[in-house]
């Protein structure tokens, strides 16, 4: 088993180690051990060895063009099935690798396989299919918190891989950050506070940032909010902004139009807040508060606050 | 500049979705369809500016029988010049993959431009597969293109932010919300649309996924009410109920 990893600071990406703690699960399951490659600036075994991975191909140089990791993660493989995150590396990553393998891919599986089928969601969220791999090689890729990091593990060996990737096509020019500082990029937050055109202008988002912060959550927005700009666009989940999968999602002030449940309808636990008891998003919500986002915000930030004075 | 964009049809956001033939197979029965809108709003509507801008062809790709040929229409309506159809009906992306490359291989175009993903079976693969038979460069996810001198200029999504990047032509482009604005179609591209070519050619290629089953998730159960005068009830069950915080 192979998992490709993705390195920030010369440590695994929070996707990265979920891919990799998939590998090693999958690996026992079939009595082989997992091992990644990694490419670029490596501290340590890069986080990789806590996870269970056995062993680390580290290829010395960073790579940035998709085209280079495939065939850096194909030419790793060597025989074996291969496990990416399926976030933005992942999704370009992913089917280079199983066209290089002539391997079946399955994108976005949310569990290990069970009797020769894996799982995914389709249909934006609303339906799930059971996949077979037709081909000896399987490439998949782990949707984003769908997978706990394991930490079991111990130290993997680190050797140093080499491979024919080609030249870079793709030519990285400049990195525009969106996260405000502090905030974990939304695929890969577990806690979400998230609002809508309920807040009835930017300026009072401070009510939304401080629930948010007081959670160590990331902040998001319904798709009207960023249209209007009032909002950043990569704050704008749903059907066609982010999908995300956090633990907690909390909408205030979003009424859930079935083009921004599609983007958030795998949350694990759903709050929603709004003053009309028949918003539809109450249908989807596990918790809900009928009233005054700028009342309601508040409390719960003081709430919070409380539990962790 | 030539461009081949890459359509698919797609239930419609509000179906209903059901499945049959022993929930192997989605259930068209009663279900709208309309163009995949990453397809549309972006991938084809950038596609159409860059030609406006710069002069060349407009291409569509559609992998599908004839129960997709309204959706070409409707590409050809807002503005395409010409579409291809190949006659396979895809179970896998591996396949889908396989006929936009058997069709673009030596067709001599600038740039493939495909939605990020499709909003039915959301692999968000079709495009990066179609690069790598072809041996083309490819960048996903792209907020926007710019084309200069056979050089395109792509802002796309990555963890934490955006990256500008450059590729030499051509290239494969998959698009995502920003590339474009959604065009609705006119009479004039209505009417047109009828008279323009819709070319359609055989083809088929092997499956290397088989979907064993479809199933639809268990409803939620019903929503807990707390009184907004006593919301910080709230993050207590979010503590010691579910367990999230």
């Amino acid at each position: 088993m192979i998992a490709s990893i993705t390195l920030k600071d010369g440590l695994a990406t929070k996707g990265s180690l979920e891919a990799a703690s998939y590998a090693v699960a999958l690996a026992k399951a079939e009595g082989t051990e997992a091992v990644a490659v990694v490419h670029g600036p490596l501290k340590g075994d890069g986080g990789l060895g806590a996870t269970g991975i056995a062993k680390v191909l580290h290829y010395a140089d960073e790579l940035q063009d998709a085209g280079q990791i495939a065939k850096l993660v194909a030419a790793a493989a060597s025989g074996s099935s291969v496990i990416l995150a399926h976030d933005a590396v992942g999704r370009a990553v992913a089917p280079a690798v199983a066209v290089h393998l002539n391997a079946g891919l399955v994108s976005g599986v949310t569990e290990l396989p069970a009797s020769g089928a894996v799982r995914r969601n389709v249909f934006s969220g609303k339906a799930m299919a059971d996949v077979e791999v037709a081909t000896g090689q399987a490439v998949y890729t782990v949707t984003p918190n769908t997978f706990p990091v394991a930490a079991d593990g111990g130290v993997a060996a680190v050797e140093a891989f080499q491979a024919e990737v080609g030249e870079a096509r793709v030519k990285v020019k400049a990195f525009h950050a969106s996260s405000a500082d502090g905030q974990v990029p939304l695929p890969e937050a577990e806690l979400v506070v998230s609002a809508g055109r309920g807040l009835k202008g930017p300026e009072n988002w401070g009510i939304v940032e401080d629930l948010a912060s007081a959670l160590g959550a990331t902040t998001a927005c319904s798709r009207p909010v960023a249209d209007i700009g009032w909002r950043p666009h990569h704050e704008h989940v749903g059907q066609t902004g982010v999908a995300i999968r956090p633990n907690l999602y909390i909408a205030a002030g979003i009424s859930g139009a079935i083009q921004h449940l599609a983007g958030v309808n795998q949350s694990k636990v759903i709050v929603v807040i709004n003053t009309d008891p028949e918003a539809p998003f109450f249908k989807a919500a596990d918790y809900g508060i009928v009233g005054d986002a700028f009342e309601v915000l508040p409390k719960l930030t003081a709430a919070v606050k409380a539990l962790e004075a | 500049m030539n461009i081949l964009v890459c359509i698919s049809q797609a239930p419609d956001t509000t179906s209903r979705i059901a499945f049959t033939n022993g929930d192997k197979e989605f259930d068209p029965n009663g279900v709208q369809f309309i163009v995949n809108p990453y397809d549309e709003w972006y991938a084809l509507v950038r596609a159409l500016e860059l030609k406006e801008a710069g002069g060349g062809t407009v291409t569509t790709l559609t992998v599908g029988d004839a129960s997709t040929d309204p959706v070409i229409r409707k590409a050809l309506a807002i503005g395409a010049d010409a579409a291809v159809r190949v006659d396979f009906k895809p179970t896998d992306s591996m396949q889908t993959a396989r006929l936009i490359a058997a069709h673009a291989e030596g067709k001599g175009y600038d740039l493939i431009l495909c939605g990020k993903e499709t909003i039915d079976y959301n692999g968000s693969v079709v495009p990066g597969m179609v690069a790598a038979l072809l041996d083309l460069p490819y960048v996903a996810l792209g907020t926007k293109l710019e084309v200069a001198n056979g050089v395109a200029t792509v802002m796309r999504e990555v963890t934490g932010g955006e990256e500008e990047v450059e590729v030499t032509l051509p290239a494969v482009v998959s698009a995502a919300k920003g590339m474009a604005e959604q065009r609705i179609p006119n009479m004039r591209g209505i009417m047109s649309a009828r008279t323009k070519p819709l070319q359609v050619e055989a083809g088929s290629a092997d499956a290397a996924t088989v979907v064993r089953t479809f199933s639809l998730p268990e409803d939620k159960g019903s929503c807990k009410m707390i009184p907004a005068d006593q919301a910080e009830e709230l993050i207590r069950l979010l503590r010691e109920e579910a367990k999230v915080i």
